[in-house]
This record gives structure tokens, C-alpha cells and sequence, in this order.
């Protein structure tokens, strides 16, 4: 109180206002930490596709979203909790973005003269299929919000109320975040995939299968949006217009954490998952955007390359 | 024999045929109030517009190669700015106004992005619509307490007309623009980047400078799409419909040329407004694919298809005549 003191300028209400948000504050960083997993997982999708396949995958919000939706249809047809649906989910994804690549991708690839071209035409392809996907959706599945919460249940901990299913989802994505990161650093085919995203003609020549190799990422990448999907139905109510918010996210992080880095972006997932948490608390909800938007550009102007980007 | 000479004086006066068709286009423009009906120049009027993001987008991205995700963003301050103005301000005035904000608001994001690479420009372009809309609600929501604005129609014949001003200067200006220096610049920057900054081109500065021209056009153009909107809150102004069909359009009629994406946008705007009504679920899928097949099998757009096309008919020419002589030679 002393430090109100030497301010009376500050009425009573807002000296009282001030240090109830200061006591959520530690509340709002935990809960922003386990939803901070989510947005890693996301990222580690999207980094992939990019780092290897170089498809800058405006598409992965969708596949969030398609997961989601799945979810609720699984849980009203099956009688399925989103976590099992996840399990389900995510091989459909893997599928899906397997076939989308070894079509759509390869085909482009080999027609584009150059580079730069093939990431230009790529990004406009995943325009388009963001466009399908999500108009599809909304046929199926109409515009509102589809009721899939699970284990809401309050824990209380060390002062803060947490819910379960926040818990069960970050765990499940920290699990996951190590498998694929373990995956690709110590595994023969991760060592295959590193060779590729390095020197895609190099590794060719070393017996690599390049297209299956690039495919299989691209899987993987929407693997891990499926899995996201129905992680974040447990949470919240997912409808069919979530995908494009998430895309944003998506994109946010893995800039934050640098392109193609997956480490780096589940730790700048952690990070813009405490960011969105405060804004929302202390803040407004509708702003989290907008901060997003003024991180992101502090981050070109100042490191472009993000936390643990490459130079 | 007499086929022949058509296409001779089609060679011949190839460019006094060409102004003569656009003034043709031109009368029947500013003639079609006349028979049209008022629901038909509402519809041309979008034509217009249409074709003013198409070009425009085509002629920053379609050069460059830097993709812009973002024209429904630059087309909502647009159409904010008259929301906001229309009852303080004349028309004329607005039409600068809005001009100037997308104008200023492309330049600022250009220095932060363009600097980069182009991933990280189609990176922050692609959430802008969304960062735009949550923020003007934020600002309405404290400021004026409201969401929302009513905007007053106007005479749609007016509105016709001054659609048609823009994109008949539009054209003109990018036409110009392609034919400049900087229209070089910003082709041989699609081309090859580092090899055109070691040609002495400032690159930043001329992709910025481009990049701010044509979000201009595109806010120009939200400030003549907002009368027909009627009420306006932010998920109509910045919906991303408006960044979707300008891409389409421009891919589909060939991003690098002029009049590809004028082509494109007539094709899909008028489709628009004709399917919207009968297909209202399953005309935005359909356009989906389209994109995707276009870029899949016509990467040059219907533009890239006309060269061919025209090499296939002399190629069929010559084998008639050849053909005709050969057996001449057969024969004998």
C-alpha cells in the first residue's frame, strides 16, 4: 500500500481495480501456458510444412477446424470424448494432407520454374483450398457454435482455479511436441526429413524418396492441426469460422519462433498463449489480435528471424 | 481468298481496331442506364469495381511476386471511410480520403514487411483483415458506443459513372505505371530480386511505392462500394469475399498481363452476382476449385492461353495451305 500512497492522484476503486488484476495475473499466466500448448502444437504443424515442403500453409486453421467439428459429430453419433476423437482426427488429417500434397503440391512443383515461383503458387493453391474447405464446412455443419466441452471440471491449485481439461490438453500436446520433436532429431526417417528440408536434390541423391518424404510431412503437419482440433474442442466450442482466427495464430507463432524451427515454436506458442490470456484478463478480449499484430511487427522490424530461427 | 484479307486489315489497323472496341465498351457503358434498369447498373457497377482490385492486385502481386492476401483490407477502410464521412464531407472529397488512408496504411505496412522476404510479407498481409476489423470495433465500441453505420444511398447512375471513371484511370494509370521505369523495376524484382538490386534498383522502395499505388485503387474502390451496401458493421466491410474473387480473378485471367485480370473480372463478377442468388451454398467451393485448377493447369491465366491459341490457328493454317500444296506435288 505504501507505493499507492505516494500517488493520491489514484482514486480508491482504481487502487482496488489495480490490485485485483494483479492478483490474477499469476492465475492468467498458467492458464495462458496450457493454452499456450495448444498454439505450439499448431505451430509445429505449420513450421513443418513450411521448413520441409516449403508450403506456406495458409490451410492449417481449417484442418483446426475440421477437427474440431469431427469432434462433435464423433461425440453426438458415437458417443466419443474428444480425446479419443483426437486420436481418430488426426489420421484422417495425416490422409487428407498426404493426398493434397502428392497431388496438388508435387504437381505444382514440378511445373514451377523457380523457387520463388513455386511459393507464390503454392501459397495461392492453399488460398483456394482454404476457401473449399471452409464453404464445405459451413454446408455441413452450418455457422454456429456445436457444443463439445469435456471434463469442465475445476481444479484448484495453489491458490488458482484451473480446469481439467486445459490440464489434459497441455499435456497431451507437451507429450506430442516431444514425440515429433524426438522423432525428428533421433529417428532415421527425421534424418531423412532434415536432409531434405536442408538440400531437397542432395538428399535425393543420397536414396532419399523425396516426394513420399515431402507428403509424409505435409501429413504431418495437418496431423498435428487434427490433433489441435479436437484438443481445443475440449476447451471451447468450436463452430466453422475458427479456422481463419487460427490460421492467424498459426502464423504469428511460427514468425515469433522463426520459420521452420520446431522447438522455437512451441516455446513461442507458450509465449503468445500467456500474451493472449493477459490481454484477454486485464485487457479486452476483441485486442488480442491487435497485440498479436504489434508483436508481430516489433518482430520484423527488430529479429525477423524470430527466437531460434536460422540467420 | 476474301477471309485472308480481313485478317490483313486486322494486322494492319490493329491499334485503331483496339480503341475503337474500348470506346464501344465505353458508349455502351455510359449509355446502359438508359435501358438497363436500375438492379443491371447496380450490377455493372460491380463489374467495375471488380475490375479495378483485380487490376490493381495484379499489378503490385502479379509483377512482384509478392502475394498480398489483403485486398479486403484496403477495400473495408475504404468503405469505412465513407461510413465514417458521408454525412461530414462531399463525395469527391471522400473518394481522396479514402485513397489517402489505405494509401498511407500500405506504406507503413510496406516499410515494416517489404524489407523481407515474401513469405514474410504474405505472412502479415494474410491477418490484416482480421486485425483491422478487431480494432475499428474496439475504437467504435469506446469512442461511439455503437457498432455499426447506416449509410445513406445514392444515385446509382452517379454511382455508375464514377465507377467507371475509376477504373477507366485505373487502367490508364497502371498501363502507364507498366510502362515505366518502375513497371520495369517491379517486373525485373518478380524476375530476379538480387539480381535487380545489383542493377542499382532500390527494391524496397519500389516495391513499397507499388504496393501503397495499388491499395490505393483498392480503397478508392471501397469508397464506392459502400452505398450499395446500405448498412455496414465490421465483419461486412472487411469480409474476406473482397480479397478472395480480386486473386481469383487476376490467376484466372493471367496475373501478369493488363487486360487478363480485366478479363477475369468481368468473367467472375458477373458469374457472381448471376449464381449468388440460385447457388447460395455452393458458388464459393465452386470458385475455390476454379483457383485451385487454374493455377494447377493455366498458371499463366487465360492470357498465357491466348499466344497458344493463336500459334495452334497459324499452325492449322499453314498445314491447310501446305497440306494443299503437298499434294499438289503429289500429284505431279
Amino acid at each position: 500500500m505504501s507505493f499507492w500512497a505516494a500517488c493520491p492522484c489514484v482514486t480508491q476503486r482504481a487502487q482496488q481495480q489495480v490490485s485485483i488484476m494483479i492478483e490474477r495475473v499469476p492465475q492468467l499466466i498458467v492458464t495462458g501456458i496450457l493454452q499456450g500448448g495448444i498454439y505450439g502444437l499448431l505451430a509445429m504443424g505449420l513450421t513443418l510444412q513450411y521448413g520441409v515442403c516449403r508450403v506456406l500453409n495458409i490451410t492449417h486453421g481449417e484442418f483446426v477446424m475440421l477437427g474440431g467439428v469431427l469432434t462433435y459429430t464423433l461425440g453426438i453419433n458415437l458417443g466419443i470424448n474428444p480425446l479419443v476423437s483426437a486420436a481418430i482426427t488426426g489420421p484422417i488429417m495425416f490422409v487428407i494432407g498426404f493426398l493434397l500434397h502428392i497431388t496438388l503440391f508435387r504437381a505444382l512443383k514440378a511445373r514451377s520454374p523457380a523457387q520463388p515461383v513455386f511459393e507464390g503458387s503454392a501459397l495461392l493453391v492453399a488460398f483456394g483450398i482454404m476457401y473449399v474447405i471452409l464453404y464445405i464446412a459451413q454446408i455441413g455443419w452450418g455457422g454456429l457454435r456445436l457444443p463439445t466441452t469435456w471434463l469442465a471440471v475445476k481444479v484448484v491449485f495453489g491458490g488458482m482455479t484451473l480446469f481439467l481439461n486445459q490440464i489434459v490438453a497441455f499435456a497431451v500436446c507437451v507429450v506430442l511436441g516431444v514425440a515429433v520433436y524426438l522423432f525428428l532429431s533421433r529417428s532415421r526417417l527425421g534424418r531423412a526429413i532434415r536432409a531434405t528440408a536442408e538440400d531437397p536434390a542432395t538428399a535425393g541423391l543420397m536414396g532419399v524418396n523425396i516426394n513420399i518424404i515431402l507428403a509424409f510431412c505435409f501429413g504431418l503437419g495437418a496431423l498435428l492441426a487434427g490433433v489441435a482440433g479436437p484438443l481445443s474442442a475440449m476447451i471451447t466450442n468450436p463452430s466453422t469460422s475458427i479456422g481463419f482466427q487460427n490460421t492467424v495464430i498459426a502464423l504469428i507463432v511460427v514468425t515469433l519462433g522463426g520459420l521452420g524451427s520446431v522447438p522455437g515454436s512451441f516455446v513461442a506458442g507458450i509465449i503468445i498463449g500467456i500474451v493472449s490470456m493477459l490481454v484477454i484478463g486485464l485487457w479486452q478480449p476483441i485486442l488480442t489480435v491487435p497485440v498479436y499484430y504489434g508483436i508481430l511487427m516489433i518482430l520484423l522490424l527488430v529479429r525477423p528471424t524470430g527466437l531460434l530461427g536460422k540467420r | 481468298m476474301k477471309k485472308m484479307g480481313l485478317i490483313q486489315l486486322f494486322r494492319r489497323n490493329r491499334k485503331l481496331l483496339w480503341a475503337g472496341f474500348l470506346a464501344l465498351i465505353l458508349i455502351f457503358v455510359i449509355t446502359f442506364p438508359l435501358y438497363g434498369g436500375p438492379y443491371n447498373v447496380t450490377v455493372l457497377t460491380y463489374v467495375l469495381l471488380y475490375v479495378v482490385l483485380a487490376v490493381s492486385w495484379a499489378m503490385f502481386s502479379g509483377t512482384t511476386g509478392y502475394m498480398s492476401l489483403a485486398p479486403a483490407a484496403f477495400v473495408g477502410l475504404g468503405i469505412y471511410s465513407m461510413a465514417i464521412l458521408q454525412r461530414q464531407l462531399p463525395f469527391p472529397v471522400i473518394i481522396v480520403v479514402g485513397g489517402l488512408v489505405s494509401f498511407a496504411f500500405a506504406l507503413l505496412i510496406g516499410l515494416v514487411t517489404l524489407r523481407l522476404r515474401g513469405i514474410y510479407f504474405a505472412i502479415f498481409t494474410f491477418g490484416l483483415v482480421i486485425f483491422l476489423s478487431e480494432l475499428i470495433q474496439y475504437l467504435e465500441t469506446t469512442i461511439r458506443g455503437a457498432h455499426g453505420w447506416a449509410i445513406i444511398p445514392m444515385s446509382y447512375t452517379m454511382l455508375l459513372y464514377t465507377a467507371l471513371g475509376l477504373a477507366v484511370v485505373t487502367v490508364l494509370a497502371i498501363y502507364f505505371l507498366r510502362r515505366s521505369r518502375y513497371g520495369l523495376a517491379m517486373l525485373s524484382i518478380g524476375g530476379n530480386e538480387e539480381a535487380a538490386a545489383h542493377m542499382g534498383i532500390n527494391t524496397t522502395m519500389v516495391k513499397v511505392l507499388g504496393f501503397a499505388i495499388s491499395s490505393m485503387f483498392m480503397g478508392i474502390a471501397g469508397v464506392l462500394l459502400a452505398p450499395e451496401l446500405i448498412y455496414i458493421n465490421t465483419n461486412i466491410a472487411f469480409s474476406t469475399i473482397y480479397s478472395f474473387m480480386p486473386i481469383l480473378m487476376a490467376v484466372f485471367g493471367g496475373m501478369g498481363t493488363l487486360y487478363g485480370p480485366v478479363v477475369g473480372a468481368v468473367v467472375f463478377a458477373y458469374l457472381e452476382t448471376m449464381i449468388r442468388n440460385e447457388f447460395p451454398r455452393y458458388f464459393l467451393p465452386g470458385f475455390g476449385i476454379t483457383l485451385v485448377v487454374v493455377i494447377l493447369f493455366l498458371p499463366t491465366g487465360i492470357a498465357g492461353l491466348m499466344p497458344v491459341l493463336r500459334e495452334r490457328l497459324g499452325r492449322l493454317r499453314a498445314k491447310l495451305w501446305k497440306g494443299g500444296q503437298a499434294e499438289q506435288h503429289a500429284n505431279t
